[in-house]
């Protein structure tokens, strides 16, 4: 194709087309980097984890000090260890696929389901812990279209919690169709308010959002405190609040033992919303656009400090449900340590899913699955769980720092780079 | 002796794209070498063949008689090669000494650094090629004609003899290229070799001993300034024949569309920029605002636009006040504008070439029904628009990053004019295209003008000013120093009120005295 320069110019006038939804995602990195970036950081990651499990098993380390005596031995073991670690990550997030086929041979031959719902139980887990990353996954996705760090999802899920919980134990007597509507919407404008004091102060007064959001955070945090201590604690002054209702709670999508609810539906339908918004209506190219050139926004007419107020409310509003999702789906009560820094995790989260709602969901999967599987790694393997929060630490600088999987996997960013410009001078000749 | 350095059939392609076609170059010691052609010929892509940031796929480059292979940058400077970049490489906040030894520092005792010797090293290189600068200067105090000898400073400190200037007036004011016209003369004198990328034909004319002309990666031809002529330069960089002046009309001026009283506007910083001007823009004509860069332009279109509020004085529009009246709402009454930096200001390069065409008009229908933008609407409008306005582009939906700078122009000016404007705000419209766009935008806004839209064109760029303007009005420290008709507007004239110099005979409005 080098030798035919009449080749290179471009028809002026191509027909317009349909974007789809994957070219929308690639619209801003490469297509490439883009999916193979992530899958193998990931792959990067668990190879790394393996060596620490492996290090970290005491007969792992016996078997090496034995290792000129038995070589082979040495090796074996190692890789058993890590073979079996994973395996019980795996079946520990997704259940042990025998058990389940077993399960639906019972249910179908004598309509007994409780031996299925025990073996759905470890898949039921993991996705109920996917639920509040995918929540805060979207809040934290939406604020870095808009230009924002929202480094304050933490803080907005502790109101977002306050709130769903106090509507939840204090409305009595109303139907759930209204009660559970109105818990989440209670969340939905505590995160909402905690995120927009945070914007507020950067369209006014120019104060940095990252320094904001974090102190919103230790104030959401002391709130909680002073709240479970006094005005919202239980009549027997544990820190903890009185009970939901039923009433406002997130309804368990199958029978006990499988404790996933609703909320993984809710979470899957915002990711839907968060997408429509961003991509298909006036207001999202407005964020997006001030995310991505405010002098540009500036320039197209468009107030930035209500588009950075109105960002932050939406991104703290997302943080809130997560924080709904975990009182009104899991808890059923306020506690301190509710949530095990979802809001944090989810920065990580939005980066690995490129900010892109459906990259946010999936990476909320991995997440939720990798804890899912890690208890029952530490159970029968004794591998630690924190090995899991080691996993996603690797997977998470992998990603924020791309050259080290392409100097790992050779991918050519010259060549890259060469293409663009050829791209460029196609383009203009 | 052989040439210093010579390029045989030097080829590179690219996935679909031929950039460098067979190149033969030949650089004499002590001459320059303008290397001519619009963007994306492949003029950049030759000299990072030539830097060592590409390999070519065949070719030999030569250097003194010897043929070599030039891996990398470092390389290329061992080859005696030095580029000086369009952007320059420097570090703002530190002097022009520790710029000039960064990544070769000198130290005493292998741990201080040796400024005072590098500083003595630059002296004496300020002294021999007449680069006058002060080496403990921060380079973030420097004006950017200095900071451009910096860089040319750090090549020589590294014994650089051939020396790549790439596009190296882009950023200059009229006084500041002739003054780097003086040192590659004074290089020259002393034996450097200098290839000049360029595609202003003028300034090719007037620097180069030899010139070389490439359009789609091949070389069209060389000649000499003597044998060449700017119309037979522009045809065989562009390919055809190109009118560089405007054909236009008389102006038909109609009623004023724009005043601007006593208007003064405050920077950033709460500098006043601009101090107390006047002037009327008529439907239908041209007034140009001439005057070197830095003079209170900026601050001036950004007041017109609303995007600066201002602090003193009145700006009608159509007959109504434009006071604290937000960009959009001034656009909305039927102003455009195509803004001075394309790139910060004007599009949002990650965007698709379809969003940035619709990028202040997305809110209106048929773009946006109800809630929804409509992206089929949208994809409509932006495909006519990039039919009608020749815009180059692989498709709509590629970001408009990946567009030359002649084709984003192209898409602002598309979205600016594809809706019924009474006014039109120009700043710096064809800054950093190459001679084919130029001539494209510059016969759009003269369409505009008989249509009878009110244009206000801001220019550093004299020729532009010259050849669309129908009235001038000179710009100097935030005074409008002088509004002349175009007939009588002589380049001298103008050059010496851009550089401040007032006339003794009065100008035709009496606000200037008001405002001095």
């Amino acid at each position: 194709m080098s030798d035919q320069p009449e080749k290179t110019q471009q028809t002026p006038t191509p027909p317009p087309e349909k974007r789809t939804l994957i070219q929308r995602i690639f619209v801003r990195r490469g297509a490439r980097d883009t999916v193979l970036i992530p899958i193998l950081a990931i792959f990067t990651a668990m190879l790394v984890g393996g060596v620490i499990i492996a290090v970290s098993t005491p007969e792992v380390r016996d078997a090496w000090r034995q290792f000129f005596q038995a070589p082979w031995e040495a090796i074996k073991i190692t890789i058993e260890t890590v073979w079996n670690a994973y395996v019980a990550l795996f079946v520990g997030a997704f259940g042990s696929p025998s058990e389940i086929v077993n399960g639906f041979r019972t249910w179908i031959q004598t309509g007994n389901s409780l031996t299925l719902l025990r073996a759905l139980r470890p898949i039921g887990e993991s996705l109920m812990l996917t639920t509040p990353y995918i929540f805060a996954g979207l809040a934290v996705a939406l604020g870095f279209r808009g230009g924002l760090f929202n480094i304050g999802a933490e803080g907005q899920i502790f109101v977002g919690g306050l709130a769903a919980a106090f509507v939840g134990y204090s409305f009595k007597g109303l139907p759930w169709i209204i009660h559970l509507p109105l818990a989440l919407l209670a969340a939905i404008l505590a995160g909402a308010v905690w995120g927009a004091i945070p914007g507020f102060l950067k369209a006014r007064y120019g104060a940095h959002e990252v320094i904001n959001t974090i102190m919103m955070n230790y104030i959401a945090f002391r709130l909680a405190d002073y709240l479970l201590q006094g005005p919202m604690s239980r009549p027997d002054r544990m820190p903890i609040t009185p009970d939901v209702l039923p009433s406002a709670w997130l309804p368990t999508l199958l029978p006990s033992p499988v404790r996933v609810h609703l909320g993984l539906i809710i979470a899957l339908i915002m990711a839907g919303v968060v997408y429509w918004f961003l991509w298909k209506t006036p207001l999202g190219l407005e964020i997006r656009m001030a995310g991505a050139n405010p002098r540009a926004a500036r320039y197209a007419g468009i107030r930035i400090a209500v588009i950075i107020v109105l960002t932050m409310a939406l991104s703290g509003a997302l943080a809130g449900m997560a924080g709904a999702n975990q009182v009104l789906g899991v808890e059923h009560r306020m506690v301190r340590a509710f949530s095990s820094g979802y809001g944090f995790d989810s920065i990580a989260l939005a980066l690995l899913g490129n900010s892109h709602p459906l990259g946010v969901v999936l990476a909320a999967f991995l997440f939720g699955f990798l804890q899912g599987g890690a208890a029952q790694m530490q159970a029968t393997v004794g591998v630690p769980i924190e090995i899991i929060k080691i996993i996603q630490g690797l997977i998470i600088i992998f990603v924020a720092a791309p050259e080290i999987i392409r100097s790992l996997y050779r991918i050519k960013t010259k060549e890259e780079k060469e293409k663009l410009i050829a791209k460029e001078s196609q383009i203009s000749s | 002796m052989p040439p210093v350095l010579e390029l045989k059939g030097v080829t590179k392609s690219f996935p679909g794209v031929l950039a460098n076609d067979h190149i033969d170059l030949k650089l004499e010691k002590g001459e320059i070498l303008a290397l001519l052609g619009e963007n994306g010929a492949g003029k950049t892509t030759l000299m990072n063949i030539l830097y060592g940031l590409y390999t070519p796929d065949e070719g030999e480059i030569i250097i003194r008689g010897n043929k070599v292979v030039i891996h990398d940058p470092r390389d290329a400077i061992t080859y005696g090669i030095g580029m000086v970049h369009q952007h320059f490489m420097l570090v703002p906040v530190f002097t022009v000494t520790e710029n000039v030894m960064l990544g070769i520092e000198k130290t005493r005792a292998g741990v201080f650094l040796d400024r005072e010797s590098v500083a003595q090293e630059i002296r004496e290189i300020s002294e021999r090629f007449g680069l006058k600068v002060d080496p403990n200067a921060l380079v973030e105090d420097l004006p950017v004609g200095l900071q451009q000898r910096v860089e040319i400073i750090k090549v020589l400190y590294r014994h650089a003899n051939i020396l790549i200037l790439d596009e190296p007036t882009a950023v200059l004011t009229p006084q500041e290229v002739e003054d780097l016209f003086k040192v590659v003369h004074s290089l020259v004198e002393q034996g450097i070799s200098i290839i000049f990328i360029s595609h202003k034909l003028n300034e090719v004319l007037e620097i180069a001993d030899h010139i070389t002309v490439l359009r789609l990666g091949k070389v069209v031809g060389t000649t000499t300034p003597d044998q060449a002529t700017l119309e037979s330069l522009a045809s065989m960089m562009v390919g055809r024949t190109v009118l560089l002046t405007v054909e236009k009309q008389p102006a038909k001026p109609g009623e004023v569309v724009l005043e601007v009283s006593d208007l003064s506007v405050l920077d950033d910083r709460k500098l006043e920029m601009v101090k107390g001007i006047n002037f009327q823009v008529r439907a239908g004509e041209v007034l140009g605002v001439a005057g070197v860069q830095g003079n209170g332009q900026t601050e001036l279109v950004e007041a017109l636009t609303g995007l600066r509020p201002f602090k003193r004085g009145q700006i009608s529009f159509l007959g109504q006040t434009i006071k604290d009246v937000s960009p959009r709402k001034i656009r909305e009454i039927g102003s455009a504008h195509v803004p001075e930096d394309r790139q910060r200001d004007g599009l949002v390069l990650s965007f698709s070439v379809a969003d940035n065409l619709v990028l202040n008009t997305y809110y209106e229908a048929p773009f946006t029904k109800g809630l929804n933008l409509q992206q089929n609407e949208i994809d409509k409008a932006a495909s006519e628009r990039v039919e009608l306005f020749d815009i180059r582009t692989p498709s709509i939906s590629v970001p408009v990053s990946n567009l030359s700078g002649g084709n984003q122009q192209k898409v602002i000016v598309a979205r600016e004019f594809s809706r019924p404007i009474k006014l039109l705000v120009a700043s710096q419209p064809t800054r950093g295209l190459d001679v084919g766009s130029i001539e494209y935008i510059h016969t759009r806004i003269i369409q505009k003008r008989d249509e009878g839209c009110a244009i206000l064109l801001v220019s550093t760029e004299l020729d532009e000013i010259l050849s669309l303007s129908d009235r001038i009005a000179v710009i100097f420290a935030g005074k409008i120093l002088a509004i002349l008709n175009a007939e009588d507007a002589t380049r001298e004239r103008l050059g010496l009120l851009m550089a401040g110099v007032e006339e003794s005979k009065k100008p035709e409005l009496p606000a200037v005295e008001q405002a001095s």
